[in-house]
């Protein structure tokens, strides 16, 4: 069974989370006209075998959106983050 | 020195052999890699190896390599449901897949090689009025297509499946079903074996053991790879790796509209003859059968995140078997025999590419999703096309690289790589 270390909760087993893809994928500004920028965003993926970052959102938890290090070629898992901070620290950096 | 390639099997080669009890010979030659070859398909599954087949017998290209990394046989194509059926309903994959049931219609013949192919009906059940009008929206779309397909009602699913739940209490009731009856199943491992022992019988090399690190790309055209076995020069290049798509095509550079998921699949223990049909539950991604040696097989949805561990998560194991308790609580107490996880390519919008790619010579068949197997003779058949005449084949257009951003996209049931999303 995957677990994942919620910062918040603890580690709980995966069914909690809902998965939500590459963390690493950066979402084109609102009114981006170029739509190969888009469909690489939407489309498009890395798919690694080995490290991943990704997204998973403890539903039936704290609710919170979450930054996992995952290895796809084992399911090994390293630091479990809040997304927030991230995600803050991208809007700053399209201002 | 090679051991004596197989001759023909036939009935008197069977009886030969039976009397005189020499072993058989083996059923493919254990070649070589030669330097150079006119088309290298990296990839020794079932639809690499049909690939190879159909250049040979359709396009009498026989200077070929298939490169396994491992054993023929060792990946998707030995490790599934088995169930071939084209019960489909958008334009593009309705074709295509009736074309792969024709061509499997006749391929024990075509191959001299019996993949026992079992055309035992395939029943999608229908649990409320809405879904059985959808359904008679299917069994139309495939019969104007010249497809075989019957609306059952509730009276007629019970009498061909005596041993589902009709009770009053059942959470889903069955309204009816839908019904193709050239579905069924058939002997992975002989698809494998026959398509590697035909197209090595036109002088295809089989290599096995033989894994692809680097794809020689010059000019933006390939012109080889680099193996475990040393380099290959090539004319022409297919990539045919499903669940390593995204690995191996980043060995050219490309991004692929493709993720690496887990679908398990399991096996129950063996029990006399039960299940006469292949049965999809209309409620549930659901599917079973009985093999010919009486394992109940059958399987759900991907695990839902991405991985390359093949090794399935627990959940999944359990929602699986309550579909199956929910649809036949008679099995309830059936121990399972096996169950395992393979690497499936799975595509935003649940259909799969064959086709050219950015780069010049380097061809691309991938993101299978579910329906890998049933595939398994159309998508080396227009892979083949593909391959020899540098286009896609009519049947196989739909499936281009680029037609998420041309906005061509074929959702057929919504069962992508969206699991998450849902």
């Amino acid at each position: 069974m995957l677990r994942i270390a919620c910062p918040l909760c603890g580690e709980r087993d995966y069914t909690e989370f809902r998965y939500g893809g590459d963390a690493d994928k950066r979402r084109p500004l609102h009114g981006t006209a170029d739509l190969k920028a888009w469909d690489d965003y939407v489309f498009v993926f890395d798919n690694p075998k080995g490290p991943h970052r990704e997204f998973w959102q403890h539903v039936v938890g704290c609710r919170q959106w979450l930054i996992l290090e995952r290895d796809t070629a084992t399911n090994a898992v390293g630091v479990c983050e809040l997304a927030r901070a991230l995600a803050n620290a991208r809007e700053d950096s399209r201002r | 020195m090679q051991p004596k390639r197989s001759s023909r099997y036939s009935a008197l080669s069977l009886a030969r052999h039976a009397f005189s009890g020499a072993p058989w010979p083996r059923a493919w030659r254990s070649a070589e890699p030669k330097p150079s070859y006119d088309v290298v398909i990296i990839g020794g599954g079932g639809h690499g190896l049909a690939t190879a087949f159909y250049l040979a017998v359709n396009h009498g290209i026989t200077n070929v390599a298939v490169l396994e990394r491992t054993y023929i046989g060792s990946g998707n194509v030995g490790r599934n449901t088995t169930i071939v059926r084209s019960n489909y309903v958008l334009d593009g994959n309705t074709q295509f897949f009736d074309h792969s049931l024709r061509l499997w219609e006749g391929l024990s013949h075509s191959l001299n090689f019996n993949v026992m192919l079992s055309q035992r009906g395939q029943i999608v059940l229908g649990h409320s009025p809405l879904q059985l009008d959808v359904l008679a929206r299917k069994g139309n779309i495939m019969r104007l297509n010249g497809i075989d397909a019957e609306l059952l009602d509730r009276k007629q699913v019970m009498d061909l499946l005596p041993y589902l739940d009709y009770s009053s209490e059942t959470r889903f009731p069955i309204w009816g079903g839908l019904l193709q009856r050239r579905a069924g199943t058939a002997r992975h491992d002989a698809v494998a074996w026959g398509y590697a022992r035909a197209a090595d019988a036109h002088g295809v090399d089989i290599i096995d053991q033989c894994e692809v690190k680097g794809i020689l790309v010059q000019g933006g055209r390939v012109s080889g790879v680099e193996t475990s076995r040393g380099r290959i020069l090539a004319g022409r290049v297919g990539i045919s790796v499903a669940g390593h798509s995204s690995h191996v095509a980043a060995m050219a550079g490309l991004r692929l509209p493709i993720e690496s998921h887990l679908l398990q699949a399991f096996v129950s223990e063996p029990i006399k003859p039960f299940l006469d049909h292949v049965l999809s539950f209309g409620a549930e991604f659901f599917y079973i059968s009985q093999s010919d040696k009486g394992g109940l097989v059958f399987g759900g949805h991907i695990d839902g995140f991405n991985s390359y561990t093949q090794r399935g998560q627990f959940p999944k194991v359990q929602s699986v078997a309550e579909s199956a308790v929910a649809l036949m609580p008679s099995i309830s107490r059936l121990r399972l025999l096996r169950h395992w996880a393979g690497i499936q390519d799975m595509t935003p919008d649940g259909s799969p590419f064959i086709c050219r790619t950015p780069i010049r010579n380097l061809y691309l068949n991938a993101g299978w999703c579910y329906q890998g197997f049933k595939a398994t003779p159309a998508a080396g058949w227009c892979f083949a096309h593909t391959i020899a005449r540098d286009e896609e084949h009519a049947l196989n257009r739909c499936y281009s690289l680029d037609r998420f951003e041309r906005g061509l996209e074929l959702d057929e049931d919504g069962v992508g790589n969206w699991t998450y999303k849902q």
